[in-house]
């Protein structure tokens, strides 16, 4: 294998790990300040696709689709909050997960209800298309480069708003302890509904992004909602860092995996059983590397609660 | 992850009772009456495979009610893609709906998991879509029926396909699990020429920046890739991104009317196999294209295609026999006497279809992406299994 196309990999790598950054982001700032398991962060994405692919169909501006995507997500995420999650803090996990079960299957068919069972069409803008070379030959596509660019853009966003904001003081605090917080004087609730948004506006972008330059249909959100629990187990329960640093591993691992494994059993044995050995034992590559982060550190890379 | 029990949720069910003259007529003619034939339809109508199912759906109700025949009624309901849903429902159908015929399921696992069950039960299983090698050989029984095809054929018809264009070297794709692991196989077994590089995906992969790189960089003659349903989306709008100047040619799944419109101008020129197509010029086709946008306001995929011919086949056989005499309406059905929207069809020894699959290319009429046919894959095409079939 090239140089080149090493690089290209990785970069590939990466990109899909700075996507999987904004699923987890979400994911882990709502279990790590509300102690709450949220199955439907997948729908949330979900919406975000489906309103970007409507908007940007009926005003023919995908930028448009990209702002109505954060907004619709958030806005549902608010809503569900207010609706539904609100009352689900302090029962126990099993119940979390039985209404936000529910909450899936609601979207799913409440989706399918307003937009039909056929996926949606959504395309590329125009001043992204096609692919850029970068130093040393690398054919590469600018949407893809513009996912990276907005993958580290939100990156460094949410570790500012953690790390140096009154906003981030509260959140850290509540994650450190509830009743606390709730004695100073800080409106958790509001709080709560807050953060929930802002996982549910990363979640929207991502889905949206991510829709682009893949399928826009009812059940997207599923699948990318098992990684991103892959990546906050592997991370740490709670920690932004622990989500980007986990993201990053589990997009290198599973694009690495597929492109090296096979060629690396054909080594031994005969190729047409290297490539399905390998590309089976590549499926399984991100949860070989969960278990290992987590018998020698139980608790993820950054766990607060180790 | 998933609690299976709150899964199980109310399904949309359709039920058509066409059968209330049946009574009166009976009193008021002394005429031998055919017995009423009742049909399950087991098929996908929600989640992410919901379009496949609607369509067979759609396309097999636009029979039914063309022939308008009231001793015909059909009781539908939704798998949800699920092997367990899939046999529940065949079991309810079976011992407390008492049907005669089932039909309707698109996916082979699903498949798998219902027919041998079903026909073992007496019942008669005509299928729309799935036709897994297992039921196409050893696994074959005189009460299942392939109306579609056997799975294989799609991709053996791109083999060929390839070898004719002269296609030295292939780069070939599937997901792995075991329809994509046929695919492979069954283009394997008609291209002649030398296979770059075999890849299997990840079954519901979205993500195809590592695979693309890996097919530039291989400097194949052309592609072959089966990815059906959301997979194929994915990939044809990231294919187009990156900008390679390769031919491609596939099995029709990943460029059916149900999809092409979500991947766009993507997907223009792609060649893709298929047995039928909008444009194949008969009498039937015509009718059914036109019937079908008219109800339906939506151009007719493969798999509108598909329920439609089941639904003719099983009317022709009504119209010949008795379903109560077993042996008179098999022979009826195998006989296929209906005019199907591919013109020329019968069936094999195994009960799978002899029929011409076709090469269609991916074109822009007034601004609608759909396949025009422009050339024949293979002739009189059976499978490869009928000679393990011992019926």
């Amino acid at each position: 294998m090239s140089m080149i196309l090493l690089i290209e990999q990785l970069l590939n790598g990466i990109q899909s790990g700075l996507m999987l950054f904004l699923m987890a982001a979400g994911l882990t700032l709502v279990f790590g300040v509300m102690g709450l398991i949220n199955l439907a962060h997948g729908s949330l994405y979900m919406v975000g696709a489906f309103a970007c692919a409507g908007v940007a169909a009926a005003t023919g501006s995908f930028w448009l689709g990209l702002a109505a995507s954060i907004a619709a997500a958030a806005a549902a995420g608010a809503i569900v909050e207010v609706a539904v999650i609100r009352r689900l803090y302090a029962r126990d996990h099993l119940d979390q997960v039985l209404a936000t079960f529910a909450l899936i299957l609601i979207f799913s068919e409440g989706t399918r209800w307003l937009y039909g069972s056929f996926p949606l069409y959504l395309n590329v803008p125009a001043a992204l298309s096609g692919s850029v070379t970068l130093p040393g030959g690398i054919q590469y596509s600018l949407f893809r480069l513009a996912i990276i660019g907005a993958g580290l853009a939100v990156a460094v966003g949410l570790f500012l708003l953690i790390g140096k904001t009154r906003i981030g003081v509260q959140v850290r605090a509540g994650e450190a302890d509830r009743e606390m917080i709730a004695g100073l004087g800080v409106d958790i609730g509001r709080l709560y509904t807050l953060v929930f948004a802002l996982g549910a506006a990363l979640a929207g972008l991502a889905g949206a992004l991510v829709g682009t330059i893949q399928s826009v249909q009812v059940g997207m959100g599923e699948p990318v909602l098992i990684l991103a629990f892959v990546v906050i187990v592997i991370g740490g329960i709670g920690s932004i860092k622990g989500a980007l640093i986990g993201a990053l591993l589990v997009g290198l691992t599973d694009t690495m995996g597929r492109v090296l494994l096979p060629p690396l059993f054909s080594l031994f044995m005969e190729t047409s059983a290297a490539t399905s050995i390998g590309a089976a034992l590549a499926s399984m590559a991100i949860y070989i590397l969960m278990a290992l982060v987590l018998v020698v550190r139980p608790g993820g890379l950054f766990g607060a609660r180790a | 992850m998933t609690g299976s029990k709150t899964g199980i949720h109310r399904e949309t069910r359709m039920t058509r009772y066409l059968t209330t003259t049946a009574l009166a007529l009976s009193m008021i003619g002394g005429a031998a009456m055919a017995e009423p034939v009742k049909v399950g339809m087991i098929t996908t109508l929600s989640g992410g495979g919901a379009s496949l199912g609607i369509d067979t759906r759609d396309g097999f109700m636009l029979a039914v009610e063309e022939a308008g025949n009231p001793e015909l009624e059909v009781v539908i309901e939704d798998d949800q893609q699920k092997p367990e849903i899939a046999v529940q429902l065949s079991d309810k159908m079976i011992q407390s709906e008492d049907v005669d015929v089932l039909t309707g399921i698109v996916w082979s696992n699903l498949a798998m998991a219902v027919v041998p069950g079903a026909t073992r039960q007496g019942k008669f299983y005509l299928s729309t879509n799935a036709a897994p090698s297992q039921l196409a050989g050893k696994g074959c029984h005189e009460n299942y029926f392939s109306v579609s095809y056997q799975n294989d054929n799609l991709h053996e018809a791109a083999g060929a396909y390839a070898t004719n264009e002269g296609f030295g070297t292939m780069f070939i794709m599937a997901p792995n699990y075991p329809a994509g692991q046929d695919s492979l196989a069954g283009f394997k077994r008609f291209y002649e020429g030398e296979v770059a590089s075999e890849v299997y995906t990840q079954l519901g992969q979205t993500d195809y920046a590592a695979e693309i790189a890996q097919i530039r960089d291989s400097g194949a003659d052309g592609l072959f890739f089966f990815l059906p349903g959301g997979m194929g989306i994915s990939f044809m709008k990231q294919w187009a991104e990156a900008g390679i100047d390769m031919p491609v040619v596939g099995p029709a799944f990943s460029f059916s009317q149900d999809i092409l419109p979500a991947i766009g101008d993507a997907a223009i020129g792609v060649k893709n196999t298929a047995q039928w197509s909008k444009d194949i010029d008969n009498e039937a086709n015509a009718h059914f294209v036109e019937a079908f946008e008219a109800k339906y306001d939506r151009l007719p995929s493969l798999y509108a295609a598909q329920g439609y011919d089941t639904a003719r086949l099983l009317l022709a056989a009504m119209d010949k026999a008795d379903i109560s005499d077993a042996d008179a309406f098999r022979e009826a059905l195998r006989a296929a006497e209906f005019d199907s929207v591919r013109g020329k069809f019968s069936f094999g020894p195994n009960q799978h279809p002899v029929q011409d699959i076709y090469v269609r290319e991916v074109v822009s009429e007034d601004g609608t992406l759909t396949n025009k046919i422009v050339a024949t894959a293979m002739e009189d095409r059976g499978d490869a299994y009928a000679e393990e079939c011992k019926m």
